[in-house]
């Protein structure tokens, strides 16, 4: 079974979606581990070592997600797990900005997917599988 | 059963406690120099002759039981994966056995780190890291590390529960004395103690006691049955929950200040009593202790003065008129001097103090400020003491001091800093006759009497 860290990273406290992702990809047959909402950087990554996650995914709901994930792939190489799948989902910019942008500077930042406000986790579901090689 | 001997062999002190359950108190308390260096049943004989003539006449005991922190104690070495999680659980494991935790290790260790393991002469070593199904590749790694540099000693493993045959193999081909437990963090931030402490008490009364010439004692008592630490932990548990229809005293802490540590523990909930608060990090035990090794009055009297910042140092000798640089080096030198004067016990005092301070500073849960679109909220790591409702002091400088209150309170809010949560308004006990380990031991045999005993006994201050 495929191991799948969630939660909503920074000072941002939106609880429902990250419940709803949890109850989703169980559903799909994943071990989900959830660090929960108010969550750091360091967070995700330590429950990833843990618990030999092949993905994390990251929600950002609050509009600050970019300055929040910054420098994650970073963080992740340096503690060992620098091949694993980031995704990234939720209102994660300030204001309406052209989302292709957005995904771009997610990529850059070393992200593997980058999904826009109002996607619904089970739009994701058939990326998820693809990328973790089922 | 009437007579009961209860014995507490200390790294200084062996001390005797008789209880007499039809009178439901202490009947004498007695103590000599621990003799284990050379022959343990000495010292326990030169106390047993005291406290006979305490009585007044030789009884007949009907039950005969010890705990021991005699040649060192349990010295353990605690391995895990990453630091604030599988290293942390398994640290906590360790201290809930009883044992001190001398070595920490996190992560892929290399030879060269473990064989500190053998050179500091640890007793057992506890190996977690990853949760079920989690990480295998590091502890499996760490397993391999301890077989090639051939550690000797008991080696427990409780990690990932799916690599437990691959550990055993290496286990075997490695001739390492391993045994096989459940693991200490299960799943994420989930803390699962029980297994691997029983398994620790277990060598501990098999192999540990015996090497260290604690077993011989036995041709003479019942049994030695536990460490000390774990007899106080069960006194202080048993003390704040109660039994039966005898009501306990609700949420405690505990404080003993020894001359090499100082122990802490705590009994409360470990959930929050504030709003806008969110949890975080590793599951808090109902009974948690903590040890402080670089605080102590004696052994570890340096370490009180390495903890204080210059300023700090400065308004102890400014506010008491002293230098506590010399005092601490003095008390160090010095570990078997007690105080005569009233100088002296002003400045046992004052260390003991810091010792308290530092020690609950370490032990208490922390709050930290986090500015959301909400408002502020705040982020609590470890346990919120501050409704705790009793203090107690136990350890000869609290027992002793002239004003124990003063060393006591430096364990409270005292400096009004709301992001650490130490109890606000507690009242203050004294274990005056120096029973809780004691009544840990009783509160195996007779639950009801030892919590009896320590409600009368505990003084109010």
């Amino acid at each position: 079974m495929k191991t799948i860290v969630i939660g909503v990273i920074g000072a941002d406290v939106h609880a429902v979606g990250n419940k709803i992702i949890e109850y989703t990809l169980k559903h799909a047959g994943y071990n989900v581990v959830n660090v929960g909402v108010l969550s750091s950087q360091e967070d995700f990554i330590n429950a990833a070592i843990e618990t030999n996650a092949d993905m994390i995914l990251v929600s950002s709901l609050y509009g600050h997600g970019e300055i929040d994930c910054r420098g994650m792939r970073e963080k992740c190489i340096e503690a060992g797990i620098g091949d694993i799948i980031l995704y990234v989902g939720g209102n994660i910019v300030v204001g309406k900005q052209d989302f292709k942008e957005v995904e771009q500077r997610f990529l850059k930042m070393g992200f593997n997917r980058v999904y826009p406000p109002g996607t619904p986790i089970e739009k994701a579901l058939d990326d998820i599988a693809h990328d973790l090689g089922e | 059963m009437r007579y009961y001997l209860l014995i507490d062999f200390g790294s200084t002190y062996t001390k005797l406690t008789a209880v007499d359950k039809e009178k439901g108190d202490i009947i004498a308390t007695a103590s000599s120099f621990t003799t284990v260096a050379t022959d343990i049943t000495v010292g326990y004989r030169k106390a047993l002759a005291k406290l006979y003539q305490k009585i007044g006449k030789e009884i007949e005991f009907d039950r005969k039981i010890a705990c021991s922190s005699a040649a060192g104690g349990l010295k353990m070495a605690a391995i895990g994966l990453v630091e604030e999680l599988t290293v942390e659980a398994a640290k906590r494991v360790c201290l809930g056995a009883g044992a001190k935790v001398d070595l920490v290790f996190s992560h892929y260790c290399t030879a060269k780190e473990l064989r500190a393991i053998i050179d500091k002469k640890i007793d057992i070593v506890l190996l977690a890291g990853g949760t079920d199904g989690g990480n295998s590749d590091c502890v499996l790694h760490n397993a391999k590390v301890l077989g090639e540099i051939g550690v000797k000693i008991p080696v427990i493993y409780a990690g990932n529960k799916s690599c437990q045959d691959e550990i055993e193999e290496i286990f075997r081909k490695y001739q390492i004395d391993g045994y096989i437990c459940e693991n200490v963090m299960p799943r994420l931030n989930v803390l699962n103690p029980h297994s691997a402490k029983e398994k620790i008490k277990e060598i501990f009364l098999k192999r540990i006691i015996l090497a260290k010439g604690i077993k011989k004692i036995e041709t003479e008592i019942d049994k030695v049955v536990q460490p000390t630490p774990d007899a106080v932990l069960q006194a202080s548990e048993l003390l704040s929950k109660g039994y039966l229809d005898e009501p306990g005293l609700g949420e405690i802490v505990l404080l003993d200040i020894g001359g090499a540590t100082t122990d802490v523990y705590s009994m409360s909930p470990p959930n929050t009593t504030k709003s806008n608060v969110i949890v975080k990090g590793l599951e808090e035990p109902f009974a948690k202790r903590t040890v402080e090794g670089d605080l102590g009055m004696r052994y570890s009297a340096m370490g009180i003065l390495s903890v204080l910042s210059k300023e700090e140092q400065e308004r102890i000798n400014r506010t008491f008129g002293i230098d506590i640089a010399k005092e601490c080096e003095y008390h160090h030198e010095h570990v078997e001097d007690l105080p005569k004067t009233e100088k002296e016990d002003e400045i046992e005092k004052i260390l003991a103090g810091v010792c308290a301070d530092k020690a609950m500073e370490r032990h208490c849960g922390k709050m930290e400020e986090v500015y959301t679109p909400l408002g502020m909220m705040y982020y609590q790591t470890g346990k919120d003491l501050s409704e705790i409702k009793y203090i107690i002091g136990t350890g000869a400088v609290v027992i002793n001091s002239a004003d124990p209150g003063y060393i006591l309170s430096k364990m409270t809010n005292h400096e009004f800093n709301r992001m650490e949560l130490r109890p606000l308004h507690p009242e203050y006990l004294i274990d005056q006759d120096y029973i809780l380990a004691a009544m840990g031991l009783l509160s195996q045999e007779d639950p009801l009497l030892a919590l009896q005993i320590m409600k009368k006994r505990m003084r109010k201050i």
